[in-house]
C-alpha cells in the first residue's frame, strides 16, 4: 500500500483564472493538478495544461466524472451557472469542490478568517477578490473590539476586471457587503469597487475602514492586524500593508464613531496573469490554500 | 435640434447634489425645502438631490450624510410644483435596490454615472431604471482624460444599455472649449437621433459657463449647473450666469433671469458655508486634472497630517486616481508626512 502524499484536483475552466491557479497548484507540496477541463479545444489555458503534464478536455465534466479514477478536488473556475449545475454531481461522487465563481452553492470560505470551520463541507466558495483582499483585516478588527460597521474600497486596474464582473457589479458589492459581515464580523458591511484605467495599469490597493470605539486599545489592534496581514502574505506574498493602521477620534465627518483605516496593496505573483492583478491573484492564492487545506484533512491518519 | 418645441436646452440644477460636497454632505431638510422651492419658481426644469457621491454615498470614504439621502429627495418631490426631482447613482457604490427606493420616493430622472471608459458597469442599472420608468441620463466622468472618439464609444455603449442622454462630465473642470466642441460633436455624430448629448461643468479654470455655452453651439442640449456655483472644487457652471448668458443669445431656458439671480443670493447662498471660489487648490485640480470632490478631503487630509493640499492634489494627478477613490487621498498623506 502506498501512502499519498498529494490530494489529485482538476481545474474545471482553462481561462484566466483556471490558468493562474495551474501554476499555483503545481508548486503545491499538497495537491496534485492531474485534470484541465475547458470548452474551448484551443484555448491557451488547455494548451499549457497539457505542457505541464495535465490530462485535458475540452467537452466539460462528463467524462471527467465518468472516470474510475476520479479527483479528490475540483477548483471550478467557469461561470455561476455552470458551478450550479456541477455542483451537485461533484457532491454526488464525494469530490470537495472549492468554487470561485459568484455561484455561492457553499459557504463562503476567506481562509484566516473562517477556513477551520467548513473544512467538513463539500463545497465552499471562495466570495470576490476585494473579499479575501479586505475580511481579513476586518476580522482581524472585530476579533479585539466590537466593530459595528466596516466598510472596504478595492481599487483594481480596468483590464483586470473581466466582463463578468462588469456586467454584475452589483454582485461585488452585495456579496462583499456580506463576508463583511457574516466572516468580517462587523454588525454592517459595505463595499465600494473602483475600476482604474490607468496605463501601466495599477496595482489592486485596498482600503478597510472599521468603526471601532473610542477607547479601544489601538495597540492591540494594530498588533492583530500585521498578525493576521502576515497569515495572508504566507499564501499571497504580495499582499502588504502600505501604511500603518490609521485612527481618527469621532468626528461629524466619521459620523460620530472613532475609526481605524487600514491600507493595503495586493500585488500578483505574476505566474500567468500580470503582477498588477492581484485581484485576481488573491482569488487564485486563496483557493490554492482551502485546496491545501482539504487536501491534509483529506490525506489526515484515520480521515 | 432644440430640446422641445419650447426649450432649446433644459438646465438641470445640482446644488443639492454637487453642491453636497461643498457641504460635506450636511444638508438639511430644510435646505432642501427652500432652495427647491426658490428654483422651482424661477423655472428650473430638473432639481439633482443626492449625497455628492450619488446613492449610497454616506460613508466613511466620502463623508457621511447628515440627513438619509432617501428622506432628501422625498421632501424635494414634495415641495416642487414644476420641477422633476433627479438623483445620481455610481455603479460600485449604489446598487439597484438604491435606484428603487429613489423610484419609490418619487424622483423621475436617474443619472447614472461612470468613469469615462468604464461605461459598461453600467447597463444592468440603465436596465433596471427604463424598466422602473424612470428617465435616464448617462454620466461619463473625467471626460478629459480620454479622447473623443473612445468617449463616443463609451457613450454608444450607455445608449445602447437604455441610457436617453449622454452627459461630458469635466469632473476634474480640466477642459477648455476646445475640448469640450470635439467631446460633444464626436458623441452627437455617435449618437444621432438615439440619445441626446449633454455638458456637465466645473469652474475649477473658470469656464464653466463658457465651455456650457461651446457645448451647446456643439449640438448639446441637457446642460448641468449649480446655482451660486454650490457644488465641488470651485464649484459648478453657475446656473444663473448661464441663463442670463443663454438669454442674450437668445437660447430659450425657461428659466426666470431674475428669478434665478435673486435665488442665487437669498436662497442658495444662506444655505452654503462658504462661497465655493477658485483659490489655489481648486485651479490646481482643473490645472492637473483632478476630481473636484477631491478638493473637500484634501484640506481634510492636509490638516489632519500637516502637509500641503497641494502637494496632495498633485500626487492623486501623478497617481491618475479616478472619481470615488477618496480612501487614496489619505494614503497619499500619511505617505508625505512620512517624507517630512
Amino acid at each position: 500500500m502506498t501512502i499519498r502524499t498529494k490530494a489529485t484536483a482538476a481545474i474545471v475552466g482553462s481561462g484566466n483564472i483556471g490558468t493562474d491557479l495551474l501554476y499555483k497548484l503545481l508548486r503545491s507540496e499538497h495537491v496534485e493538478p492531474r485534470w484541465m477541463i475547458g470548452v474551448d479545444p484551443d484555448s491557451e489555458g488547455l494548451a499549457r495544461a497539457a505542457r505541464a503534464g495535465l490530462e485535458t478536455g475540452h467537452e466539460g465534466v462528463d467524462r471527467l466524472l465518468a472516470r474510475d479514477e476520479r479527483p479528490d478536488i475540483v477548483f471550478e473556475a467557469t461561470s455561476a451557472s455552470v458551478h450550479r449545475a456541477n455542483a451537485p454531481r461533484y457532491a454526488e461522487l464525494g469530490i470537495k469542490a472549492v468554487d470561485l465563481t459568484p455561484a455561492a452553492v457553499g459557504p463562503a470560505v476567506v481562509p484566516p478568517a473562517n477556513l477551520h470551520e467548513h473544512l467538513d463541507r463539500p463545497n465552499v466558495n471562495m466570495i470576490t477578490c476585494g473579499g479575501q483582499a479586505t475580511i481579513p483585516m476586518v476580522y482581524a478588527v472585530s476579533r479585539v473590539v466590537p466593530v459595528p460597521y466596516a466598510e472596504i474600497v478595492a481599487s483594481v486596474a480596468s483590464v483586470s476586471a473581466g466582463p463578468g464582473t462588469r456586467a454584475n457589479i452589483d454582485e461585488f458589492t452585495r456579496t462583499t457587503s456580506r463576508g463583511i459581515e457574516t466572516i468580517g464580523g462587523a454588525g454592517r458591511g459595505k463595499a465600494i469597487i473602483i475600476l482604474n484605467p490607468a496605463e501601466p495599469p495599477v496595482i489592486m490597493r485596498d482600503t478597510v475602514f472599521c468603526a471601532v470605539p473610542e477607547d479601544a486599545d489601538r495597540d492591540a489592534i494594530v498588533l492583530s492586524v500585521k498578525e493576521v496581514a502576515e497569515r495572508v502574505a504566507a499564501y499571497v506574498p504580495g499582499y502588504r500593508l502600505r501604511a500603518e493602521p490609521q485612527f481618527d477620534d469621532p468626528g461629524p465627518e466619521n459620523g460620530g464613531t472613532a475609526r481605524v483605516a487600514i491600507f493595503l496593496e495586493v500585488e500578483g505573483a505574476g505566474d500567468y496573469l500580470p503582477p498588477y492583478a492581484g485581484n485576481l491573484d488573491i482569488m487564485t492564492a486563496a483557493a490554492t490554500k482551502v485546496g491545501e487545506e482539504f487536501a491534509k484533512a483529506l490525506l489526515a491518519p484515520g480521515a | 435640434m432644440p430640446y422641445s418645441d419650447t426649450l432649446d436646452i433644459r438646465v438641470t440644477d445640482s446644488s443639492l447634489r454637487d453642491g453636497s460636497h461643498a457641504k460635506r454632505h450636511q444638508f438639511t431638510a430644510e435646505d432642501v425645502r427652500s432652495v427647491v422651492a426658490a428654483l422651482d419658481d424661477a423655472g428650473v426644469p430638473v432639481i439633482e438631490v443626492t449625497h455628492g457621491d450619488g446613492l449610497g454615498g454616506s460613508s466613511f470614504n466620502y463623508g457621511f450624510s447628515r440627513t438619509p439621502e432617501q428622506e432628501l429627495i422625498k421632501v424635494a418631490v414634495e415641495t416642487a410644483r414644476r420641477a422633476r426631482i433627479a438623483f445620481l447613482m455610481l455603479p460600485g457604490l449604489g446598487v439597484k435596490d438604491d435606484i428603487r427606493a429613489a423610484h419609490g420616493n418619487g424622483a423621475g430622472i436617474c443619472r447614472i454615472a461612470t468613469h469615462c471608459t468604464e461605461a459598461d458597469i453600467a447597463e444592468q442599472h440603465f436596465g433596471l431604471a427604463r424598466e422602473t420608468g424612470l428617465e435616464t441620463v448617462g454620466f461619463l466622468m473625467m471626460a478629459h482624460s480620454t479622447t473623443p472618439e473612445k468617449l463616443a464609444r463609451q457613450g454608444r455603449i450607455m445608449a445602447d444599455a437604455g441610457c436617453q442622454c449622454v452627459y461630458v462630465v469635466d469632473s476634474a473642470g480640466a477642459m477648455v472649449m476646445d475640448d469640450v466642441t470635439a467631446r460633444v460633436e464626436a458623441l452627437v455624430s455617435e449618437l444621432g437621433g438615439d440619445a441626446q448629448v449633454g455638458f456637465h461643468g466645473h469652474e475649477n479654470l473658470s469656464l464653466g459657463t463658457g465651455n456650457s455655452i461651446a457645448a451647446i453651439k456643439a449640438g448639446a442640449v441637457q446642460i448641468d449647473g449649480s446655482t451660486r456655483r454650490l457644488g465641488a472644487g470651485a464649484g459648478n457652471t453657475a446656473v444663473e450666469a448661464l441663463v442670463a448668458v443663454c438669454a442674450k443669445m437668445g437660447i430659450r431656458t425657461g428659466v426666470d433671469v431674475l428669478k434665478i439671480i435673486d435665488a442665487a443670493e437669498d436662497v442658495v447662498r444662506p444655505v452654503m458655508d462658504d462661497e465655493c471660489r477658485l483659490d489655489r487648490l481648486a485651479l490646481l485640480m482643473g490645472h492637473a486634472g483632478v476630481y473636484s470632490s477631491f478638493l473637500k478631503h484634501a484640506y481634510r487630509q492636509a490638516e489632519r497630517y500637516g502637509v500641503s493640499g497641494a502637494e496632495i492634489l498633485l500626487r492623486a494627478g501623478e497617481r491618475r486616481l479616478v472619481g470615488g477613490q477618496e480612501d487614496q487621498l489619505i494614503d497619499i498623506a500619511v505617505e508625505l508626512a512620512a517624507q517630512h
